[in-house]
């Protein structure tokens, strides 16, 4: 397999997460494209793991996947705050501290 | 399994090449529909498959583990917390609303410009490189290996993550209280 | 030695051959194990309220299962108006299929020549072995939470969200009691799990009477909890708020019915049957059992087993009342989880055979559970505070 096929993937993966992160408004969205963005770093990891013949992008990869567990849980449970707070998790209506 | 007699074209396996592109098909489609959908739980089984696809990769690359794992925490449990958060939010059933805010033209251009700058530096530096996924260790397994590495090299990590983990947990339990 | 002796010579017609008719067979016996257990869980439960049971289809009603799948097979399929089509097709089948596959890494036996080719007892073996299963029960939630989305109506929705908080909080118990038994047998395997238990057990250098089985060397209690973390993980009474009839009419499946419906019934049995052949395996020794005449009989002692946990289940069912939600959570989180989370620390301190280990590890056990205890007590009271203050607000309004 090339190398490259699995980098422009993990590339292209990224480039959509940034898009959807930036692009949407629901804050469940913007966090699922968060995880798009971690997805592609972690294609990329085990690439260059199984290219340089050694077991360290596998591990950091499953670093990246704990800290993302770690994202969600904290987010949503922010999400679920807001949600009680304002009845919308729109990140738009987010902004009672603008002037 | 002798790779011996496997058919190889350019000096790529022909297989692994249909395994990869039906896989990188897949999950490219479904990451577009991700970001495009009106339907938030459709958004969500669209962000499962490329998950899944990302789990495909990682046994072409022989890190099964890794793609176990991905199915256990990803699928498993960050998806299914997202839909949950859908769920307690009211997810309207049907493709009603507007999702999108109105950046939505400046966010394509930085995609699209991002990917571009990617893409070019990618092929200028690893244009033809070949990447082969013959398991590190003899026993046909690298799970082994990759505990091995975890509790040797990568202790200090480890625990930290471990912290980390930790105080995600304290923290979504506080932020999430009703008080 | 991992994996299937099968695969040692390479690929061929003969080996193809034998995983199809292999595949086909586990098919069928896990098909029929459900059609049995169905009438079974229906039977000894008349009995144990003082009824007969299904007493009319074929002799004793063993046919009665049947009877009810063909009804259900020629019953409309009714589409509710709201409902999103596509997914609430899709979800009956993404509750089955892990359900059925969970089986093919169950190991049965030992290993049978077919044809001059050896060959496991057992579907597959792979080198991640249990955490398949972990695997596909973490996919049958969505089974059940699509199901309940999809439907387009609040009862069924209700039930998705009990499920999926649910599942997620016990598989975090489940995943941990399994530790517990890989941290002993020190393969993912199934087949070298379940030959690990081969023997007597040993304890310090002493032979005790009893079976070298998991469930002794990991000193029971991660059994317990496993036992505990499956019944809820397969939303069967005393943890069935999913489908709860009194409280959310039936739940996530309230809408479903004819083929549909009869998917989500065959999945909640046919797990019962898996997840019972996956706790044989893993804490009773999996085909372990003296010799009968000099053969070793694998699968009859592992099939008696087997019946031991389905009647374990039906009696639960039986028996026990239905949780209440912060009940089960409560279970969950403050109960289960640091318990078994403590007995994989002890579990791996007394693999290390150091004294030192062990003590130290009980020692931070008992600070832990001193320390855990004060907390809840704490929690409580403050819970008990605020609900009052919540109270006297409300009357004052």
């Amino acid at each position: 397999m090339l190398l490259n096929e699995y980098l422009l993937l993990a590339a292209f993966l990224f480039c959509t997460g940034v898009y959807g992160a930036l692009a949407r408004k629901n804050s469940v969205l913007v966090l699922m494209s968060i995880e798009l963005i971690l997805n592609a770093v972690n294609i990329n990891l085990i690439a260059f793991g199984a290219f340089n013949h050694t077991v360290a992008g596998q591990v950091f990869a499953l670093f990246v996947i704990a800290v993302a567990a770690a994202e969600v849980g904290v987010g949503l449970a922010i999400v679920l705050l807001i949600y009680r707070n304002r009845h919308s998790i729109d990140l738009d209506k987010v902004d009672v501290m603008k002037g | 399994m002798g790779g011996s007699h496997l058919a190889l074209v350019h000096g790529l396996n022909v297989a692994q090449q249909i395994a990869f592109f039906a896989l990188a098909g897949a999950m490219v489609l479904s990451a577009l529909r991700m970001v495009t959908t009106k339907n938030l739980v459709h958004a969500a089984l669209y962000l499962t498959v490329v998950l899944a696809g990302a789990a495909g990769l990682y046994i072409l690359l022989a890190a099964e583990f890794i793609a176990v794992t991905q199915v256990l925490v990803y699928i498993g449990a960050i998806v299914v917390l997202m839909l949950f958060g859908l769920f307690l939010t009211r997810a309207p059933l049907g493709t009603g609303q507007d999702l999108d805010n109105n950046q939505r033209w400046l966010a394509a251009i930085i995609a699209l410009f991002l990917f571009g700058v990617l893409g070019v530096t990618l092929q200028k530096g690893f244009k033809g490189t070949h990447v082969n996924a013959i398991p590190i260790t003899d026993g046909g397994s690298n799970t082994a290996a990759i505990g091995v590495s975890i509790f040797h090299d990568f202790v200090v990590p480890f625990e930290v993550a471990s912290i980390l983990l930790l105080a995600a947990l304290v923290g979504a339990v506080v932020i999430a209280r009703r008080d | 030695m991992p994996g299937d002796p099968l695969f040692n010579n390479g690929l061929n017609l003969a080996v193809a051959l034998i995983v199809i008719i292999k595949a086909i067979i586990v098919f069928v016996v896990v098909l029929v194990s459900v059609l049995f257990m169905v009438m079974f869980e229906r039977k000894v439960i008349g009995h144990m309220q003082n009824r007969i049971g299904p007493n009319r289809a074929g002799p004793f009603g063993s046919l009665q299962s049947l009877a009810d799948g063909t009804k259900l097979f020629f019953k409309e399929a009714l589409l509710p108006a709201k409902a999103d089509k596509r997914i609430y097709r899709l979800a009956p089948i993404l509750a089955v299929v892990p359900a059925f596959l969970v089986f093919s890494i169950v190991p049965i036996g030992g290993t049978i020549t077919i044809a001059h080719h050896v060959t496991r007892l057992q579907l597959v073996d792979p080198p991640w072995g249990i955490l398949f299963m972990l695997m596909l029960s973490s996919i049958a939630v969505y089974g059940v939470m699509l199901a309940g989305w999809s439907s387009g109506s609040k009862y069924p929705l209700l039930g998705a969200v009990r499920a999926s908080a649910q599942m997620i909080s016990y598989e975090a118990a489940m995943g941990l009691s399994i530790a517990a038994v890989v941290v002993l047998s020190g393969s993912l395997h199934t087949s070298a799990i379940a030959s690990g238990q081969h023997g007597l057990l040993h304890f310090r250098n002493h032979t005790v009477p009893l079976p070298a089985w998991n469930l002794f060397r990991t000193w029971v209690v991660p059994f317990i909890i496993f036992m505990i973390a499956v019944t809820a993980e397969m939303h069967r009474p005393p943890f069935d708020l999913v489908e709860a009839e009194e409280e959310i009419a039936g739940g996530f499946n309230a809408e479903y019915s004819s083929l549909g419906f009869a998917l989500f019934y065959l999945a909640e049995f046919m797990n019962v049957v898996t997840m019972s052949g996956v706790t044989v395996t893993l804490f009773l020794g999996g085909p372990d059992g003296p010799r009968i005449l000099g053969h070793s009989v694998g699968p009859f002692w592992f099939v008696l087993k087997l019946f031991a946990f389905l009647y374990t289940y039906v009696w639960l069912r039986a028996t026990l009342p239905r949780f209440r939600y912060d009940q089960l959570m409560d279970l969950g989180w403050k109960r289960l989880i640091p318990a078994s989370l403590g007995m994989l620390l002890f579990v791996a301190a007394v693999r290390t055979g150091s004294r030192g280990w062990v003590i130290g590890v009980m020692v931070g056990l008992v600070v832990g559970a001193i320390a855990l205890m004060r907390a809840l007590s704490v929690g409580a009271r403050t819970t008990e505070v605020e609900a009052a203050s919540i109270a006297r607000a409300g009357r004052r309004a």
